[in-house]
């Protein structure tokens, strides 16, 4: 049985903001299904009651003193820019965004 | 006269700081060999010419000066296109990024240059570091410089493969599950991937953020170390670098090239030296761990009975961070952005960027790791390759209360043909069996030639405890120190 459709692949595709083509689809339904059901094999390890792990290094805040150091100019901030406008990144249109989806 | 291409890094210094040759002439000679052969091995997306020959003629003046040089002043080193360079082109092997010059300098990059060594451009590699081959890197693959219809593996086979070309001396890499390690094992060179947290990601293009390590890359094991010093220790730009002094690997290597490993105790890891690997590879792999018998070393076999399950765990836990990772490509601030015609909403014209500007791969790992980070799907996925994650950890803490350090081959296969693993993606997952569960663990592992199998570099693993760097760079020397180094074919 497949571990996944070509449906819930269009859906993911969605969710990560990929436009892929009908054909790019096809070719991925097959391949995530080959590619999760071997990461499944995960699922055999008996490991019910142990801490999952995130990270090798223990993790805390690192904090800094509070003082001014050298940043990027604007200009350079925005070198990289698709579109820029008034020292700001220039964006397509948000506010006509279909809501409901 | 000496080819100064075919010189290692230590050479080069003494030469440089002697005065016997000039910083600019190693440049000179180093930029002309990658005119000679870079259009076939294709290890290079950006050469530095001009950056190159400033840098030397600065080390040249700074000598001339009577100041006091680093032990690689001089030398020149190739830098994988993962790491940020101000106002030099760094693409990750992606079109999303195409053109993209960074406004500033990764940690790497900038202790590179105040060490004096001389970047001579950006190495090739799989796009945004994900794949085994550099085959997914959109500008097209790097050639292994032993068959040049063979891959030079990945993510880094751009830098491994400029080492093998003699294109340069010393190379940057960056290893999330053995993008150093398994090019350095297929192109006969040494790569190193240090403690996680042992070299800073402050300008490493993020694919797995509690995986990434950038680390060093060069054709001996002292060269190796010299640069690991170099670029390694506490960088307060990486929330996750350790506030520790790198481990002393220089003078480790130079106790283990004395070839003594008395006292020195290696487990060969049992689950990796069965059917996985290929006949020739296990047999270069059991001689050099003979020639470390006799150099001394206590030999016992130690079973990791969770390693099968890092390959599975490992292809759920990058994907996953690197979907979120990679939702900065938005086509906003920096790169690429398509389809913007003043109707298209942000959401349309940010799903046309991505689509136009990432490759396949690197689709099938957001889409994955979007998948296992669901709900509904979360706890038996991602949730679960993390609980392995910790048993694959104490399996590492268990053994190394028996061992100092475990052995294993770098790699399952050497060098495969160019297109032989393309079709089926989890076919090249498999390239990384042996050297994912180190970065699982976040303790450091090399990669050392120790032979041939039908004409092709046969990789050695070393795997050490986190923060025993040292360790590891004095077995690597001890066995390059019995088996010698390897030299490619003249291209």
């Amino acid at each position: 049985m497949a571990a996944i459709s070509r449906e819930e692949v269009a859906h993911l595709a969605r969710l990560s903001r990929l436009a892929v083509t009908e054909e790019e689809l096809d070719t991925f339904a097959g391949q995530l299904d080959v590619i999760l059901q071997s990461v499944a094999q995960v699922g055999e390890v008996a490991a019910a009651d142990i801490p999952p792990t995130s990270h090798s290094v223990p993790l805390t805040n690192v904090l800094r003193e509070d003082v001014v150091r050298p940043g990027l100019t604007p200009q350079e901030a925005l070198s990289g820019a698709p579109d820029a406008e008034e020292q700001r990144f220039r964006v397509p249109r948000i506010l006509d965004e279909d809501v409901a989806s | 006269m000496t080819d100064l291409s075919k010189l290692t890094a230590v050479e080069i210094a003494g030469l440089v700081a002697s005065g016997e040759t000039s910083a600019v002439e190693v440049t000179q000679a180093h930029l002309d060999r990658i005119g000679a052969v870079d259009d076939r091995v294709h290890a290079f997306l950006h050469v530095d010419t001009e950056g190159a020959l400033t840098a030397a003629r600065a080390v040249d003046e700074r000598r001339a000066a009577g100041e006091e040089l680093g032990p690689l002043a001089g030398v020149p080193v190739a830098v994988k296109d993962v790491l940020t360079t101000k106002g030099v082109p760094t693409t990750v092997g992606s079109k999303i990024l195409e053109g993209w010059r960074p406004p500033y300098d990764s940690t790497i990059v900038e202790r590179l240059r105040a060490a004096g060594t001389v970047m001579l451009g950006k190495t090739n590699m799989d796009e945004f570091a994900m794949g085994s081959s550099t085959e997914y890197s959109a500008y097209g693959p790097t050639r292994n410089p032993w068959d040049l219809e063979r891959i030079p593996g990945g993510s880094g086979g751009g830098s491994a493969a400029a080492l093998a070309a003699y294109e340069a001396p010393l190379s940057i890499g960056s290893d999330t599950g053995g993008s150093i390690r398994q090019p350095g094992a297929v192109t006969g060179t040494v790569g190193a991937k240090p403690t996680y947290g042992g070299t800073s990601r402050y300008g490493l293009v993020a694919f797995s953020s509690s995986l990434d390590t950038p680390g060093p890359c060069a054709r001996t094991v002292l060269d190796a170390a010299l640069l690991h010093e170099v670029i390694g220790g506490h960088d307060p730009r990486d929330s996750t670098s350790i506030p520790a002094p790198v481990p002393d690997v220089v003078a480790a290597a130079r106790r283990g090239a004395t070839g003594d490993l008395t006292g020195v105790k290696l487990g060969v890891v049992t689950e990796f030296t069965g059917e996985g690997a290929e006949p020739g590879v296990m047999a270069a792999f059991r001689e050099s761990v003979e020639a470390l018998a006799k150099l001394g070393a206590e030999i016992v076999e130690i079973s990791c009975p969770h390693f099968k399950y890092a390959l599975p765990a490992y292809y759920l836990i990058a994907p996953s961070e690197c979907s979120s990772n990679l939702a900065r490509f938005d086509g906003v601030r920096f790169g690429l952005r398509v389809g913007d015609d003043g109707n298209r909403s942000l959401e349309e014209v940010m799903s046309l960027t991505r689509e136009a500007g990432f490759g396949p791969e690197v689709k099938r790992r957001i889409m994955i790791g979007t998948y296992a980070l669901s709900s509904g799907y979360y706890d038996a996925y991602y949730g679960q390759a993390q609980k392995v994650r910790t048993l694959i950890t104490r399996d590492f803490t268990s053994a190394f209360e028996q061992v100092d350090a475990l052995i294993s081959p770098t790699t399952p296969f050497v060098a495969f043909p160019i297109g032989s693993r393309t079709a089926d993606p989890y076919q090249m997952y498999l390239a990384d069996l042996f050297t994912i569960p180190t970065n699982l663990y976040g303790g450091p592992a090399i990669s050392v030639p120790c032979g041939l199998s039908d004409g092709l570099p046969v990789g050695f693993q070393i795997m050490a405890p986190t923060m025993a760097d040292d360790r590891m760079y004095r077995v690597a020397a001890a066995l390059e120190s019995a088996v010698g180094t390897l030299t490619p074919p003249t291209l």
